[in-house]
């Protein structure tokens, strides 16, 4: 288990100083987007939800894996769009 | 198992990988407006990538719950997606901030619940710390939402014994955890508890602070929906979800830390100060004895607008509460038709969220190279004829620069004063939402132009027209 979880520190921290690295690069004017695509991203949480809602061990881990995927969805399919919606505002003259 | 099923939980691992590395790029891509539409592909379909395969890859029994949760899921996310306005942004993104700390805390006692037989101390920790920062993110996220959607009052909530009341949460919730961690996992009373008492949390840390400061809590409650994702990385052994959950995590601290620093105060300040409860002081501005407040007429400042030559528009958060982005636009456009050299002052903290003023401007068809930073424009001002200030107060405030005893002594401004003429163009003398006082409005070369941003700005097309 500590393995692990070693490994997983280690790719938290990385990713950590590259998420840094990159989100200092984006300009200002591209804040609300990237928040918002953010938001979808974090919809990834859908890769448990759905193992959650899809095993049916029993009706509550079911219930509860159904309402994450719900949530997950929303931020997935939202976050996108609506910051597709956004970018593609943003023209030069 | 059949090898089929086996090969496919190897790829999926592989998939992952493929899907990460595509998540990274796609923000990469987000450094340049050029190019941030294509990355914003580049990581839906990488979400396609995880998603599909998670689903594919034959630890699924039953598929009825997933495909009604994602139909009701995306029916929502399309709908919503059309229909906000781009004004109502940091409400949106306030919202999913909460659905993501929801999710993370769903998953984190779904996967409780099928694992009890098999809570390590490891398990058990990861799986609490992510129902607890879920849940605290889900309802500081509604409150933060109901502030911004104007639900409930915008001003700071302050009550005796605020931060007492916390910190006994907090430590009666770390009692719990190591209660659940060290002597009974399986307690499900008690792991009910830890997700309520970080409601509540979530509740008490957001209802102190005011509207103004919205600003860094959607950032600060966007990097707390990330560090979920990430502690739901551990509970899975994900490590998609623990880098997804650190980028994330990331990208609202630096946000977090980009708007303190535009308003010159430190987390706590923002966080545990009560910060603008003296909103109440307008008219200490009005019986200023150093300056009387003078309103123009619009035909004096269209007057004064034909003799420019450089204009500066400042938009702040009044012009997206009276929807006024297109008349801003309709105004630039009509000053650029007659000569005039036309650009877009932008505050990092205008607006209730991060870059809120660049996207309603975007929306009207400014083009985004007219769109400047603070640290851009700011030398400028000096060589500007007229400076136009647009429904914004504590971003434009001298006091920042000059009066060491205002409460926002030291936050950057944009340095409008500067300009020949500023045009204010301002509902009332109320203060903004630091309520501070601006003894902007009181200046020699500063034309007060009262009413409604949008019916003011069309007023002066229609004066500039034609001319």
């Amino acid at each position: 288990m500590l393995s692990v979880f070693l490994v997983g520190l280690y790719v938290l921290v990385l990713s950590i100083f590259v998420g840094f690295e990159i989100i200092s690069k984006v300009p200002p004017m591209l804040h609300t987007p990237l928040m918002s695509g953010t938001n979808a991203i974090s919809g990834i949480t859908l890769v448990g939800a759905v193992v959650a809602a899809g095993f049916s061990q029993d009706l509550l881990t079911t219930i509860l894996g159904f309402f994450a995927v719900v949530c997950g969805s929303i931020n997935v399919v939202g976050g996108y769009l609506v910051t597709d919606r956004m970018l593609r505002m943003f023209k030069k003259k | 198992m059949s090898a089929f099923a086996a090969n496919l939980i190897d790829l999926k691992d592989w998939i992952y990988l493929i899907a990460a590395i595509c998540f990274i790029v796609g923000i990469k891509m987000l450094t340049s407006p050029e190019t941030a539409a294509k990355g914003n592909y580049i990581s839906a379909f990488a979400m396609l990538l995880a998603v599909g395969i998670t689903i594919i890859s034959g630890q699924i029994s039953d598929f009825t719950w997933i495909a009604a949760g994602i139909a009701a899921g995306a029916l929502v996310g399309i709908v919503a997606s059309r229909l906000v306005k781009m004004t109502a942004m940091p409400q949106m993104v306030a919202l999913y901030n909460g659905l993501g700390g929801a999710a993370s805390a769903l998953v984190a006692s779904s996967e409780y619940l099928r694992k009890l037989d098999e809570l390590t101390p490891f398990l058990s920790t990861v799986i609490l710390l992510s129902l607890f920062v879920g849940s605290l993110t889900f309802t500081g996220s509604v409150v933060a939402f109901a502030k911004l959607q104007e639900l409930v009052s915008g001003k700071p909530v302050v009550f005796p014994l605020q931060h007492l009341i916390n910190l006994t949460l907090i430590v009666g919730t770390l009692a719990i955890g190591v209660f659940l961690v060290a002597v009974e996992p399986v307690n499900i009373p008690w792991f009910i508890a830890v997700s309520g008492i970080a409601m509540v949390l979530g509740v008490l840390v957001v209802i102190p602070i005011g509207g103004a400061d919205m600003p860094v809590v959607i950032a600060l409650l966007n990097s707390y929906s990330g560090i979920a994702v990430s502690l739901t990385g551990f509970v899975l052994s994900n490590n998609a979800l623990i880098i997804v959950g650190s980028l994330v995590g990331a990208s609202g601290i630096f946000l977090t830390n980009e708007m303190c620093v535009a308003m010159n105060r430190s987390i706590w300040n923002v966080l545990f100060g009560g910060f603008g409860q003296g909103a109440a002081t307008g008219a200490a501005a009005v019986q200023d004895p150093t300056g009387a407040v003078k309103p123009y007429t619009i035909g004096d400042a269209v007057n004064v607008l034909e003799a420019s030559q450089r204009v500066i528009l400042v938009p702040g958060y009044g012009m997206a509460a009276s929807q006024a982005q297109h008349a801003v636009r309709d105004l630039g456009d009509n000053l650029e038709e007659m000569g005039i050299d036309v650009k877009y002052a932008i505050h990092p903290v205008a607006g209730r969220m991060p870059g809120h003023m660049n996207v309603l401007l975007a929306e009207s068809n400014v083009p985004y190279d007219l769109l400047k930073d603070m640290d851009e424009i700011n030398p400028e001002f000096r060589q500007t004829d007229v400076a136009i200030v647009i429904g914004a107060n504590d971003v434009v405030n001298p006091a920042a620069n000059e009066d060491p005893s205002s409460p926002i002594y030291g936050m950057p401004i944009l340095n409008v004063e500067e300009a020949k003429t500023v045009m204010v163009l301002k509902r009332s003398m109320n203060p903004g939402f630091a309520g501070i006082d601006n003894a902007l409005f009181l200046r020699d070369n500063t034309m007060m132009l009262f009413g409604d941003a949008k019916s003011t700005l069309n007023k002066l097309v229609e004066g500039v027209k034609g001319k």
